[in-house]
């Protein structure tokens, strides 16, 4: 293989993206070195095993994911701004389309919810870590490498062109040959290994390590949220293993799964796809719920109105996210009856989904709504998302989704529930949470301005495009009809409202970081879960004490009994894991695996492979028992933070 | 936890030796034996139900209640049937039939 297909040549755009790369980590290692701060890299951070380190470094691999995703949109919206320009080509169009949704969904959405799970879980039942700390820094690297593996293919080989969902054949060996299709397949595969570590890891965490008192139905719903979602992933995830694996056999050991010749079943991608496919969707949406309850509860200064129907309405939507899988393919040609089937199915999950709208109203109601910007986020969802739901079950209805099927109308509905559902929810959630994880608030000025652009952009960017869809302007295609030109122009205009909008986001972090008052108390908001029951910055333990649980809102019972989790009666040591680079390393062995498997250079990936195992066996027979801290060493940390 | 003094986790290694020899038996069956293919489905399905149960015996502490406060896993391993029959009925119904 000749350098120039090993490097995409012949593209400016592509071109700028490698000075840029090259650029960008030149200047890293320089600052990394001119501080002398490598050590402090390797023993801060990649070899943490910190629930609230490791999430903070999900959330910052995220934003950095929501830019190149970002980037992407913005590039197709250019193109799409008036008939026939030529600012991308159709090859170019079609791996940006693809990336983008893949970009999101897998290595945007997921992380940035993982990562708010991942520092507030633990805090909000009272726990020290996650079940396996071991397995958390597993997970995020596998995550962090499979991102890393997907990303580098705009540069190196050429990025996967056949969209976010891959549908064979398009996807097949025959018809993308190459290495494009296989960073989809391997990407996503080693991502999904710490997908569904993290799943097991959340759900033994909370079912296992809850402060004493503390039952099932007395737990914050945002851990609700993350207990449901878990069980979904744990249960969905494997499906899309099986399938990238199916799919890697086919392309690169010629087997006959979802050919077109020798019996293969293309559309069953299609089927497995989905079956997985559904599930994720819940997946970013209940985390994003549970994130959207808990501000609201807090600045309308209520107990969350209707709790136990809210736990049971995701339950429910849970349950039905496995079975309404075909309504994404309705037009395949399976009979009325199937369509039939799962047209109901899917309509069905509009009742637990507008309980819980009615649950956000009714804490609202009559409530002394304090106006902060992650309120501001909550209270834009709740109309934004009625959209998305409503033209969603528009969607669902078999026989008119002939006429709406892969068109903007379906472009936008997916859009209306992603970005007033998730994006809405990472941004609120990591306002909201902010102050405890890096001790100051963010500017709320520059943070409601960050909102308002982002929110006004976003409705002006999908909204014209419901009736784009409905003027039949098909997804997917990198070349406007004049017919189209003046709606697609407005939605254009939006978009750069939204990257405005996150622009001034990531200028707040800096700002803050500069201005902002520290916190003191821990108790930023005047919460009501327990997490704000400890001090800021949140000491590595978490809890000096254990604090018993009796009710719901654990924390508002704490300040009522004036209680805390620094009770220097009950001191005792505590046993926490030791840091270690091993999870990085058997990782970054798997990422060379899979870049060999991408290249089909089999010797190669056999020998990384080999590595992994020695790595595995290492762990296996690793007798690490951590260490305890003393009981001095955390009088001193608590009395210090809480100013005693 | 400081007080284990099992070292070598006898058990883990078996288990994994005994699903690696299940897998190639499984490969070789498929790729390199001469039996027709009614014979070679029954002993994959055969060996998958092997592996299956080396997996929760082995791995998944199914023999030991008390670490589940005395209850087995019934509830996960329902949800994980329900999931391959929503899987494997689904398909079918979707796929083959199609009515």
């Amino acid at each position: 293989m000749s350098l120039d297909e090993f490097f995409v040549t012949g593209e400016p755009l592509i071109y700028a993206g490698m000075v840029a790369i090259v650029l960008v980590t030149s200047a890293i290692i320089f600052l990394l070195t001119y501080f002398k701060k490598w050590g402090w890299l390797w023993r801060e951070w990649l070899t943490t095993v910190d629930h609230k380190k490791i999430g903070i470094m999900y959330i910052l691999s995220a934003l950095a994911m929501l830019f190149r995703g970002g980037a992407d949109a913005l590039m197709m919206r250019v193109q799409l701004a008036f008939p026939d320009l030529n600012f991308l080509n159709t090859q170019h169009y079609n791996e940006i389309f693809t990336t983008h949704g893949t970009v999101m969904i897998i290595f945007m959405a997921m992380p940035f919810l993982i990562g708010l799970m991942n520092i507030v879980v633990p805090l909000q039942i009272g726990a020290r870590d996650f079940a396996f700390p071991y397995v958390n820094a597993l997970s995020f690297w596998s995550f962090f490498f499979g991102a890393l593996l997907f990303n580098i293919s705009f540069v190196i080989g050429g990025s996967p062109d056949a969209g976010w969902t891959s549908y064979t054949p398009l996807a097949g060996a025959a018809m993308s040959p190459g290495p494009g299709q296989n960073f989809y397949l391997l990407g996503l595969q080693l991502s999904g290994i710490g997908t569904l570590a993290t799943g097991i890891n959340l759900m033994v965490t909370i079912l296992k390590m809850r402060a004493p008192g503390m039952k099932l139905f007395q737990m914050p719903i945002f851990t609700w949220s993350t207990l449901v979602t878990s069980f979904i992933i744990i249960f969905a995830f494997p499906i899309l293993t099986v399938a990238l694996a199916l799919m890697t056999i086919d392309r690169i050991f010629g087997s006959q799964f979802f050919t077109l010749t020798g019996e293969g079943l293309p559309m069953m991608w299609a089927n497995l796809f989905w079956m997985w496919g559904h599930p994720e969707v819940y997946i970013v949406i209940l985390p994003a719920f549970g994130i959207f309850s808990e501000v609201i509860a807090t600045f309308a200064k209520k107990q969350l109105f209707g709790y136990k129907a809210m736990v049971w309405s995701m339950i429910l939507i849970a349950a039905l996210s496995f079975l309404v899988w075909v309504h994404h393919f309705f037009t395949m040609g399976a009979g009325a009856f199937v369509n039939s089937v799962f047209s109901v199915s899917t309509m069905l999950i509009a009742v637990p989904t507008g309980v819980k709208i009615f649950n956000w109203l009714g804490t609202l109601y009559k409530s002394k709504i304090q106006f902060t910007t992650p309120m501001l986020w909550a209270l834009a969802f709740i109309p934004s998302f009625v959209i998305g739901g409503v033209t969603g079950v528009m969607l669902g209805m078999a026989a008119a989704d002939y006429q709406f099927h892969n068109s903007y109308f379906l472009v936008a509905h997916f859009h209306y529930v992603l970005i007033a559902g998730t994006v809405f929810a990472c941004f609120a959630g990591l306002e909201y949470w902010y102050p405890k994880m890096f001790n100051h608030k963010l500017n709320e000025k520059f943070g409601k301005l960050s909102f308002w652009l982002f929110v006004i952009g976003f409705h002006v960017t999908f909204f014209p495009q419901y009736f784009l869809g409905l003027d039949g302007m098909p997804r997917r295609i990198f070349d406007i009809g004049p017919e189209w030109f003046t709606l697609n122009f407005i939605s254009t205009i939006g978009a750069f409202g939204m990257g405005l909008g996150f622009a001034v986001f990531v200028f707040n972090i800096y700002y803050s970081y500069r201005t902002s008052q520290r916190e003191t108390t821990g108790d930023s908001w005047d919460g009501r879960t327990l997490e704000w029951a400890t001090p800021t910055p949140v000491p590595h333990y978490n809890f000096a004490t254990q604090p018993t649980i009796r009710g719901l809102d654990a924390f508002v019972e704490m300040k009522k009994h004036n209680e805390s989790t620094f009770d220097e009666s009950k001191l005792e040591p505590i046993h926490m894991p030791n840091n270690t680079g091993q999870p990085f390393i058997m990782m970054a062995l798997l990422f060379m695996s899979s870049f060999a498997l991408v290249f089909e250079w089999m010797t190669l990936a056999i020998l990384f492979l080999v590595g992994v195992i020695v790595m595995m066996v290492v762990r296996s027979f690793d007798e690490d028992e951590g260490h305890h801290v003393e009981v001095e060493e955390i009088k001193t940390t608590e009395r210090q933070l809480r100013g005693l | 936890m400081s007080n284990q003094v099992k070292k070598v986790p006898t058990q883990h290694i078996v288990g994994f030796v005994l699903s690696l020899v299940l897998t190639a038996l499984a490969v070789w069956t498929a790729l390199g034996s001469d039996l027709s293919t009614a014979w070679i489905i029954t002993i994959i399905m055969l060996l998958a139900v092997i592996q299956a149960g080396i997996q929760l015996v082995m791995f998944m502490h199914i023999v030991e209640p008390e670490s589940q406060n005395g209850h087995v896993p019934w509830n996960m391993i329902f949800h994980g049937f329900v999931t391959a029959a929503i899987v494997v009925v689904g398909s079918l119904f979707v796929m083959v039939y199609g009515f």
